[in-house]
């Protein structure tokens, strides 16, 4: 059963999706929160299974799919997906378990497994026509969550969002194709396998044009600046449960990508537009945040430091070293943990006033303490206060670019004050000074079901504040050999001089490991 | 004194005529029941066509099998060539006409399914279609379009509402016009060369080193011309919205398919010779043509209010998509322009089947056209089954993944990338994206708004028979699972392509 861990992972909630059509409406949402939990079960195994100490990818499956065009169905996973395969279950099953009332719960809850489905898919998928299928996939529940459950203009946020994202794949789909011919070329095989490409050496002027059609489909899915503008709108009009597993595990898929093919299949390229890159980043960065201090909506607010924070990460992906890189993966998780629970905790105020308008609250932390002690830890946490999660990332992201530019990264760290900024406005007013409105009087507290989902996400964001190693270690594994594998095919003198050869690094790290040790 | 002609019949090879000859006598045999016995119920006729299209796909596997081992065949002097394309052709031709045929056992009475002439001249128009791929001489082509363009005229018209006649009445003069150009463009190549076969006409030009380059582009305008009419290439489209909007919704969807396969056979095999011979300017105008069919299309698409209508210009949007494919003349690129209308055809005839099945005898007062938007809101909260089928050949022809087009755009997206025309790939890409907006658009109908007042569902089903539910079905299937047919398609279809030497 281990040898197929991962198909069952995949299917099986899309298996059980198809099922839940002939559950009764009444028990559907035990049903779901049941297949979620197996489903995270299955997760930790994998986890559990999974040899940190190994660089390449683990449970490999492959199977011929149109062999006479070298499209087969290859699965795997190594420490850089593991983790947010994990994170995908975790907040799948808690989304389900703490999903307020909502019309048409049956819906809701099949399309969120067959989501969960596409979800696993994408960061499982070793094949780029797999991968891609996958990756499209998704777009059509989280349509249907949008439009179908969430504000007045849900339509238009919806397919905004669908066709924004789908046009920029289309692009990255045609950059597949001419990578699969550029293969076909050197090789006389057609073959879509990432492992395959790897291989590959290009010129470097077929990589700038190549790198830039990936990087049309993954810096919209982001959504880096300037292709952000769907985002606001997604989350302005989503759903609780939309925002939480968009801002969750959707977004990931984009700085995921980058990391799974544009990084190791362009070195140079990469190299070659690091510091354009970093500066969109860093503009991603204050730009947002500053519109999010403007905010008036509260989740507008988590949704522009939701982008804000995708810039930290993309600038660690470019910073190019084991540090930047490592540092970014773990970000994403942290940015997972902590901008879903967030939006869970916007959801929870908005469950009970029906407004998210920040000038309706206030003084809440007299009425709700424990929900304002929870938002306090989240709050600190997403500002990156260390021994918080959200801190490691963004550190050894900063860390890492920090090696290829000062300047660069002493702007990037603004952000961490600017947020700092916000997100303390933001908890001004919502919780301190008079309850000054009549409604916001007798507001009840979290309830078992929120708690529920909320006190995992506030443990999870202090464990691994605290203690990172079960995580950073795998992921650091794989992409140190990711980092040599580019280093090894960089044929630019930049790339060669911007990738560091980890060979004398390891005796480094070996090191630092001994040193922890006395 | 004429010396008397002695041929042998076994020269004749008369079984490369079998396949054409099985439905003129499928058409023939309904003719003579009608003369015995006349009013008989349309299921009788819909059967026999059924039992004859299935005798026509068996002589076909016949004819593919004898292809696969000896290669290409001539037969009746020459006139008949039964090679690849041929044989691939027909295939889609007959499959499709199989499907389209239990689509008139629908629930409702409709005034053309009652008389047994439709059947008959169905079969014959098959005959048609099939004549015409099966030849690359000129004339043998020209009469199998005429035959088959009559058949579908008449076919239109029998579905008897005012827009039926206009629509049949402008298709006629619209093809008309089409065979005149066919006919001129045809003569010219016969006064420059003396012969009407396509292969005799290549090797005549080539060997004189296209001498009269100016008389060769006269010819070959006019029959671009004619091919642009049947193919509803822009700016010769101008007809296909009306005459689908007139059309029943199955024929409709019928005559997406199939005229154009047959077609783009034709077109394939003049072409072929002739972009291959560095015909520059053809090169130009084709490239052309392809990218004004499939973006302006898609433009007109995009502000349609009617579901049909948006469906005729999507179909047109796909017929400049596919035409790529004689662009880039590759093998790979022919092999795609099957596979792609293979997978298309499932799509489109299952979602033109859903409108159909929709069919209302007379309008309710909220609704402007028979398949507006308005009719689908609020679908999957009264025919919830129903929206997702439709919901789900949206998004294949939109071309999401794993659904059946997909894999067709793939390989197509992929030839044109492999034959060098990446801007063309880049546009063929983007223009998907343009096409994802308005079936999004559907789906949004269906999935997002709430439903008219006084509509419980039972529009959508209303015509609904077992028969029509089975096409449908089968049409789902083939979209959902088609990511497992795809590898065994994709070799028959490319064995068959280049054995042919396209």
């Amino acid at each position: 059963m281990l040898d197929h861990i991962l198909s069952i992972l995949i299917f099986f909630p899309a298996l059980a999706a198809i099922f839940g059509f002939m559950i009764q409406k009444d028990a559907i949402r035990a049903y779901g929160v049941s297949v979620a939990a197996i489903e995270f079960g299955l997760s930790l195994w994998l986890w559990f299974a999974f040899d940190g100490n190994v660089s390449g990818m683990q449970f490999m499956e492959n199977l011929p799919l149109v062999p006479s065009f070298g499209i087969n169905y290859i699965l795997g996973v190594d420490g850089i997906s593991l983790f947010i395969i994990v994170l995908a279950a975790f907040f799948t099953m808690i989304g389900i378990a703490s999903l307020t009332d909502t019309p048409n719960e049956k819906n809701m809850i099949i399309t969120l497994l067959f989501l969960q489905m596409t979800m696993v898919g994408v960061f499982a998928a070793l094949d780029a026509i797999v991968f891609y299928v996958f990756w499209e996939l998704s777009l059509v529940p989280m349509l249907y969550i949008i439009g179908a459950w969430g504000g007045p203009l849900r339509i238009y946020a919806s397919v905004k969002f669908f066709l924004y994202t789908f046009a920029g794949s289309l692009v990255m789909l045609v950059g597949m194709l001419f990578m699969a011919y550029f293969y076909y070329q050197a090789t006389g095989v057609w073959s879509f396998a990432i492992l395959d490409w790897y291989r590959l050496i290009l010129p470097e002027n077929l990589q700038l044009w190549l790198f830039a059609a990936f990087f049309v489909g993954f810096a919209i899915k982001v959504p880096m600046f300037p292709f952000h503008t769907w985002l606001p709108y997604a989350h302005g009009q989503a759903p609780t449960i939309g925002s939480v597993i968009l801002a969750a595990i959707l977004l990931k898929m984009g700085t995921y990508a980058f990391i799974r093919f544009s990084l190791p299949l362009f070195p140079d390229a990469s190299a070659f537009f690091m510091v354009p890159i970093a500066i969109i980043a860093i503009i991603m960065i204050i730009y947002t945040a500053m519109v999010a201090y403007a905010q008036k909506d509260v989740k507008q607010v988590v949704a522009y430091s939701s982008i804000s924070h995708m810039g930290v990460i993309i600038l660690g992906t470019f910073a190019l070293n084991v540090e930047g890189i490592s540092g970014s993966i773990f970000l994403m998780i942290a940015h997972g943990v902590v901008s879903g629970a967030l939006f869970l905790l916007v959801g929870v105020i908005y469950d009970r006033r029906h407004t998210k308008m920040m000038d309706q609250f206030g003084g809440i932390a007299h009425v709700m303490p424990r929900y304002a002690t929870i938002f306090g830890i989240m709050l600190m946490a997403s500002v990156g206060m260390p021994l918080t999660i959200n801190f490691v990332g963004e550190f050894l992201s900063l860390l890492g670019f920090y090696q290829q530019s000062h300047i660069l990264t002493l702007l990037a760290g603004t952000a961490i004050i600017v947020g700092a900024i916000y997100m303390l406005a933001a908890y001004k007013k919502l919780f301190f000074g008079e309850v000054t409105k009549e409604e916001n009087k007798n507001l009840k507290d979290v309830n078992k079901r929120e708690l529920l989902a909320l006190i995992p996400l506030s443990i999870i964001t202090i464990w691994l504040g605290i203690y990172p190693k079960p995580v950073l270690e795998p992921i650091n594994n794989s992409v140190e050999a990711v980092v040599q594998l580019m280093h090894n095919k960089a044929t630019s003198d930049l790339a060669k001089e911007r990738i560091p050869n980890l060979v004398e690094e390891v005796v480094v790290i070996t090191k630092t490991s001994v040193q922890e040790v006395h | 004194m004429l010396a008397p002609i002695n041929v042998s019949l076994e020269s004749l090879n008369l079984m490369t005529l079998a396949p054409m000859l099985i439905p003129v006598v499928g058409a023939l045999l309904i003719l003579v029941v009608d003369l015995f016995k006349g009013g008989l119920h349309k299921s009788l006729y819909v059967v026999i066509s059924l039992l004859f299209l299935f005798m026509d796909f068996v002589a076909l596997v016949d004819s593919s099998e004898i292809f696969s081992q000896s290669g290409i065949t001539l037969g009746v002097f020459n006139l008949m060539l039964i090679d690849g394309l041929a044989i691939l052709s027909q295939f889609i031709i007959v499959i499709a006409s199989m499907l389209f045929i239990p689509l008139a056992m629908t629930h409702k009475r409709f005034h053309e399914f009652s008389y047994p002439e439709f059947f008959a001249l169905f079969l014959f128009m098959i005959a048609g279609f099939q004549f015409m791929v099966a030849t690359d001489n000129l004339i043998l082509v020209f009469v199998g379009l005429e035959t088959s363009s009559l058949a579908l005229y008449t076919l239109i018209a029998m579905h008897n509402r005012d827009k039926s006649f206009e629509a049949a009445v402008k298709y006629f003069t619209m093809g008309a016009l089409a065979a005149g150009f066919y006919s001129f463009g045809s003569m010219v190549f016969y006064a420059l060369t003396g012969s009407v076969e396509i292969h005799q006409i290549a090797a005549i030009l080539g060997a004189n080193g296209y001498a009269d380059i100016g008389y060769v582009l006269v010819a070959i305008t006019f029959l671009l011309a004619s091919f642009a009419f049947k193919l509803s290439i822009v700016p010769f489209h101008t007809w296909a919205p009306d005459v689908y909007e007139g059309a029943s919704a199955s024929m409709a969807g019928y005559m997406s398919i199939v005229p154009k396969i047959a077609a783009f056979v034709v077109a394939m095999r003049l072409f072929e010779f002739l972009i291959h011979s560095g015909v520059v300017w053809l090169e130009v105008i084709l490239y052309a043509f392809v990218v004004i069919t499939m973006t302006a299309a898609n433009m007109w698409a995009l502000v349609q209010t009617d579901v049909k209508r948006m469906l005729a210009y999507s179909s047109i949007s796909h017929a400049g998509f596919v035409m790529a494919a004689i662009l880039i003349g590759t093998t790979q690129a022919n092999t795609a322009l099957f596979f792609y209308w293979v997978l298309f055809s499932f799509t489109n005839l299952g979602s033109f089947s859903m409108l159909w099945m929709s069919r209302q005898k007379h309008l309710p007062d909220h609704q402007s056209s028979d398949h507006s938007y308005d009719k689908f809101a609020g679908m999957i909260k009264t025919a919830p089954v129903a929206a997702l089928i439709m919901g789900l050949f949206m998004l294949s022809l939109a071309g999401l993944p794993p659904f059946a087009l997909f894999w067709g755009k793939l390989y197509m997206i992929s030839s044109a990338v492999t034959g060098g025309y990446t801007v063309l790939a880049l546009i063929m890409a983007l223009n998907s994206a343009i096409a994802g907006y308005y079936y999004l658009k559907l789906v949004v109908y269906m999935f997002m708004k709430e439903p008219v007042m006084g509509n419980d569902g039972q529009v959508y089903v209303s015509n609904a028979t077992l028969a029509l539910k089975t096409i449908i079905g089968i049409a789902a299937i083939g979209t959902i699972f088609a990511f497992v047919a795809i590898n065994p398609i994709l070799e028959f279809i490319t064995a068959f392509v280049y054995n042919s030497g396209y």
